[in-house]
């Protein structure tokens, strides 16, 4: 990339970062002379369909780097499934987009079930949910190492209670830090 | 049924819990045997000797209490035509010494009241620890002579109980008194399994935020980690000769089989299905294990050769079938079924007929495990919102039950003969 531009020395620092981000080697001799003038925004006067030669494109860092907000972070089941339905799809991919930001992050998918059976059974049920979870995250951003599947079976109830209203809380997937 | 001896072990549960063993159902025959009171036996404390003895043999269902007006030990002489008139069958006498070493001497003698013969006796020195195991060894020598198999008075149960945040594993006599707690936690723990010899648990602790598997030796508390790979962990079962345990691990994705040995190395996958396989159980010769999959669509017990191979369906009756538990036979099998009205049920198969029995008249049963002379099964279930522990005899005719004041119990697993 080679980029020869005539601006004042104050619209160069603003763009130094993203500018210096692109180049493969830089020479910065003596500090242009102070002058009091308005730069002209380059390319401004280019009338060609072609992208501007100059153009820079912002990468935000700060855009995934914290967790979604307002998402919350358990995902419900019906009974006796393991399809991880559409209305929780905004969970599945803020958490995928935030891991995809943060690579050395970890996470960690908890399954859990209702109270009903066995107690290792149940377990194995959690830990089908937790992985429907893990393959879904996996597919939109998330990376392998990143996320463990684990299950808690019935062993950790969100609501206390032997009726549906209950074991409906309880048949779930949350997402817990590592 | 009276009062059984006082909570041993003063740390085993918190004060409010009682724990109380009731019958609630009566055997068919019952030998009529007089019992006396053991001389000297309130030197031995809380732990009365004769209590524990009476209390244990009644629990069995085997037995009949009648009273007489004697007042000897091991070396009297007792009138057999007196006991004879009130239609008692048997006699037993005894006494306790302390002696100066600190430990207790516990004799007793027992008598064919119809024959007027002499059916021998025993001497047991031990510590004062001991004493409820005196107790429990002289009642297995009593049920075995008179009945002709041999007793569980002796054994030693594994459960868990929840309550005021806590999770506690704990271990008590048969009869669910003398409790010691190898291990409390914040956090859950599922599946207790004694190894063969009866020094060691296998279990299931959450407290790394995750199922891993654990060994703890009883005596000394140490434990290791055999079974924390990426996933869940879980489902212990040991070989017979001790020497490998049997556990579900998702460590390839799914739930699968592996055998790991005692130490934790080695593991290697024994079941490759696209499905839900676990609660594996060694068959009692080594060579079979039973565990429940839905590869079929639903949760079913099957059967295959450890080693590998092809899985053989065994349970057919009803869409939920789940935690089997093998008799030492190998003849029997317990599990649990859902049944059309959505209770939870103990059931016994006979494996060589596929006859399926209910054994249980209750709505939430978990986790059955056999006796080790294969007569009874204790399992868990749920009276008024509370987890209490049942046992039953095979055909179902004389049950047990084991609860306490404030805590939940669950997850029994009934120990070897050694401890």
């Amino acid at each position: 990339m080679k980029v020869k531009w005539n601006v004042g020395a104050g619209a160069m620092s603003a763009l130094a970062l993203v500018w210096l981000a692109g180049c493969s080697s830089t020479k910065l001799d003596e500090p242009a002379p102070v002058e009091n003038r308005t730069p002209t925004e380059v390319g401004a006067n280019n009338n060609t369909t072609k992208p501007a030669e100059s153009a820079v494109k912002t990468v935000d860092l700060n855009a995934n780097a914290v967790p979604p907000a307002g998402l919350g972070r358990t995902v419900y089941f019906d009974f006796d499934s393991f399809v991880v339905k559409d209305e929780f799809r905004p969970i599945v991919e803020g958490y995928s987009k935030y891991l995809g930001a943060n690579k050395a992050k970890k996470m960690q998918v908890e399954g859990h079930t209702d109270e009903r059976g066995s107690r290792e059974y149940n377990l194995a049920l959690g830990q089908k949910r937790a992985e429907a979870v893990q393959k879904s995250m996996l597919l939109v951003g998330a990376a392998e190492g990143q996320l463990e599947a684990v299950s808690f079976g019935e062993e950790r109830p969100a609501a206390q209670g032997s009726d549906e209203a209950a074991w409906a809380k309880n048949r779930r997937a949350e997402l817990k830090d590592r | 049924m009276g009062a059984l001896g006082a909570l041993g072990g003063a740390a085993a549960l918190p004060a409010q819990a009682e724990f109380r063993v009731e019958i609630s159902g009566i055997g068919a025959t019952q030998l009529p045997i007089t019992l006396l009171r053991f001389r000297g036996e309130d030197q031995g404390g809380e732990n009365l000797i004769s209590a524990i003895i009476k209390a244990d043999l009644e629990r069995s269902g085997a037995f009949r209490f009648v009273d007489a007006p004697l007042n000897i030990d091991e070396t009297g002489a007792p009138g057999f035509a007196d006991l004879r008139s009130r239609n008692t069958d048997a006699l037993v006498a005894g006494s306790v010494s302390k002696l100066v070493d600190g430990r207790f001497d516990v004799r007793y003698k027992l008598w064919d009241v119809v024959k007027g013969a002499d059916q021998g006796g025993q001497s047991l020195a031990v510590p004062a620890g001991d004493l409820r195991l005196a107790a429990h060894r002289i009642a297995d020598a009593i049920y075995e002579k008179l009945t002709g198999e041999k007793g569980v008075f002796a054994t030693r149960i594994a459960f868990v109980t929840k309550g005021g945040g806590r999770y506690t594993l704990r271990v008590a006599d048969a009869d669910g008194e003398g409790g010691q707690v190898p291990l409390t936690s914040p956090d859950p723990i599922i599946s207790p399994a004694w190894s063969p010899d009866g020094h060691e648990l296998a279990y299931v602790s959450f407290e790394t935020r995750k199922p891993v598997v654990w060994v703890q030796d009883m005596a000394t508390g140490q434990r290791r980690m055999v079974a924390n790979f990426k996933g869940s962990n879980s489902a212990p079962a040991w070989s017979p000769d001790g020497r490998e345990l049997a556990a579900t691990l998702s460590r390839d994705g799914g739930s699968q089989l592996f055998l790991i040995n005692r130490d934790g190395s080695n593991p290697r996958r024994i079941t490759q299905s696209h499905a839900i396989d676990t609660e594996p159980v060694f068959s009692p010769d080594g060579k079979s294990i039973y565990f429940v999959s839905d590869r079929g669509g639903s949760p079913q017990i099957y059967r295959q050769p450890v080693g590998g191979g092809g899985a053989e369906r065994v349970t057919f009756q009803g869409n939920y079938n789940v935690s089997p538990a093998i008799s030492p036979d190998g003849r029997t099998m317990a599990f649990v079924q859902r049944q059309g009205s959505g209770a939870f049920r103990v059931m016994t198969m006979d494996l060589a007929g596929g006859t399926v029995q209910s054994v249980s008249d209750t709505n939430d049963d978990e986790s059955p495990s056999f006796s080790p002379n294969g007569r009874f099964i204790i399992y868990a279930t749920r009276a008024s919102g509370r987890e209490l522990l049942m046992t039953t005899t095979l055909d179902g005719k004389i049950k047990t039950r084991l609860l306490t004041s404030g805590l939940d119990i669950r997850e029994p697993v009934w120990g070897p003969y050694g401890r």
